[in-house]
């Protein structure tokens, strides 16, 4: 782990994400994206992904798509991957198929490539957990993983808890109980509590705050973080 | 992120070849809690060209433990993981107490024990305890394997044993034996989310008689790498151990480790704190040893 804590402000892969002039447009910043372009099911995408000349986009959510467990290739990978290789990954429901570089972490794909700017990127090193999304229903740092080896992932960020125009409960008892002050790490915080009470009905306090004491708030809305969880707990019991 | 090229193997054997071809300029990357982090702030010199999974390796993951044959813990396995296989948490309280504490919870579901190792900070959590416990670890080259014991390991901040082109592949741990008992603790400035200031472990077997059988005490962040406190021990191995043999335990250890001070803590309050920690460690190995 990093030895002297947070940076002041920002990285500047963080900067070129989120201060994109919106006088590019969407298929522009795909295309001048490169690494990753997003294309319909599965099955479309074949190689034609890798060229960035024609990026599509899917136009409708498909329903969730179980992704068939990759069979092992019967010989070992020599080779190293140097370059985009496509890679399949399942967000928020919808499938994507994505050109990314090996270098890539998730949250650059999901950010960058996607538009998915609800994941915050704090300290970029494993630290803050603003950037927390779900893995298979893991709660990950998403900033500590390169997007190449969760191939085959379902992932959830928090656009994609809301289901048919309500809130999810934790995002609804967030807003309820101000359970944040600036906001920045609020999505990384739902993110964390959604994975809790999914497995966890009725939790104690102390398993909330044991729960939840990886996620950092520079604000320090801790006991509304607390309340929140709490209020979220009971809609889920 | 600095450029790389990733290579994926499924073997070990694979995996030693590409490290010994790439040479230093190649980097094995388990959960990469550490590995990432260093290639994007070019910590520990350059980034390395060329990555080495180790997620497709099947063998790297598998946590094993009987009470026969011990615990076998994979090099990729994560601390979740290991944490969570019958057998861990009962038998082996002291490696819980080392890895439930490394970063988040976010952290323990993608880090692994072997990457904690390898990454041999002084300050590693998972050290003294797997140390006290009398771990082995096994690595593998290109062309054949070793065995050394883990408390051989280290080397210094951030070196070990390790040859290029070897890569760890587990650390097997015996089940300890009957009247012993471990315990790590780590005393840090906050709660969560810290390096060890001290961390202490401390394993004691008893004879029949309730006298010291075996001790075994290991300092971590007190010196270049985590040590053996001997003396500590030979002072406490065939005695009775009451209070004041654990303080003259705990203070002779204080005195066998070289602490730097830094922003965590002097090196007077490490050395006194190394004193509080193995009698209070020393006092906790003995409750589980007498149940
Ligand atoms: S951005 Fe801080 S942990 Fe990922
Ligand atoms: S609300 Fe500002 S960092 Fe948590």
């Amino acid at each position: 782990m990093n030895e002297e804590g947070n940076k002041p402000g920002q990285s500047p892969e963080e900067e070129t994400m989120d201060t994109r002039s919106t006088a590019v447009t969407r298929r522009q910043f795909l295309i001048g994206a490169g690494a990753g372009l997003v294309v319909g099911a599965a099955a479309t995408a074949g190689l034609q992904a890798l060229q960035p000349a024609k990026p599509v986009e899917q136009a409708k959510p498909a329903p969730p798509v179980q992704q068939p467990a990759q069979p092992a290739p019967a010989t070992a990978i020599v080779e190293p991957v140097s370059g985009a290789k496509l890679v399949k990954l399942n967000v928020n429901g919808l499938d994507y198929s994505l050109a990314i570089e090996p270098q890539t972490t998730l949250i650059e794909v999901l950010k960058r490539d996607l538009g998915l700017t609800g994941t915050k990127l704090g300290c970029n090193g494993s630290m803050c957990s603003a950037c927390t999304v779900l893995v298979d229903g893991v709660a990950q740092n998403s900033c500590s993983l390169l997007a190449i080896r969760e191939s085959g992932k379902k992932i959830v960020t928090v656009e994609g808890l809301e289901q048919g125009g309500k809130l999810h409960p934790v995002q609804e008892a967030f807003w309820t109980q101000m359970g944040y002050q600036c906001g920045f790490c609020t999505p990384g915080q739902i993110m964390r509590a959604v994975e809790l009470l999914n497995k966890t009905k009725n939790p104690t306090d102390a398993q909330i705050m044991a729960h939840m004491s990886g996620n950092m708030c520079k604000c320090g809305a801790y006991p509304n973080i607390l309340k929140a969880v709490q209020a979220a707990a009971k809609q889920m019991a | 992120m600095h450029k790389f090229a990733y290579y994926a193997p499924q073997t070990v054997k694979e995996a030693a070849r590409i490290l010994s071809k790439n040479g230093p300029n190649s980097k094995l990357l388990a959960g990469g809690t550490d590995l990432l982090v260093q290639i994007k702030e070019h910590v520990k010199g350059p980034a390395p060209d060329y990555v080495v999974s180790v997620k497709n390796i099947r063998e790297l993951h598998d946590v094993k433990f009987s009470a026969r044959a011990g615990l076998t813990i994979g090099a990729g396995a994560t601390i979740s993981e290991t944490l969570a296989t019958k057998g861990v948490q009962e038998h082996f309280p002291a490696i819980a107490d080392g890895t439930a504490i490394i970063g988040s919870l976010q952290i323990q579901n993608i880090a692994t024990i072997g990457g904690n190792l390898c990454n041999a900070a002084p300050s590693a959590d998972s050290a003294p305890p797997l140390i006290a416990y009398g771990a082995t670890a096994l690595i593998a080259g290109p062309r054949a394997t070793r065995t050394v014991a883990l408390e051989d390991f280290f080397t210094g901040p951030g070196k070990t044993v390790l040859k290029p082109g070897e890569l760890l592949v587990s650390i097997h741990v015996p089940t300890p034996p009957a009247r012993s008992g471990c315990q790590y603790v780590r005393h840090t400035p906050r709660a969560q989310m810290d390096i060890a200031m001290v961390g202490v472990a401390s394993f004691i077997t008893l004879d029949r008689k309730g006298r010291v059988a075996d001790a075994r005490i290991v300092l971590g962040a007190v010196a270049p790498t985590p040590i053996r406190a001997r003396q500590a021990e030979d002072s406490l191995r065939g005695q009775e151990p009451t209070a004041d043999a654990l303080r003259a335990a705990g203070d002779i250890a204080a005195r066998e480790e070289s602490p730097i001070g830094d922003v965590r803590g002097s090196a007077g309050y490490r050395r006194y704190m190394t004193s509080v920690l193995v009698q209070r460690t020393a006092q906790a190995a003995l409750k589980q040893a007498m149940r």
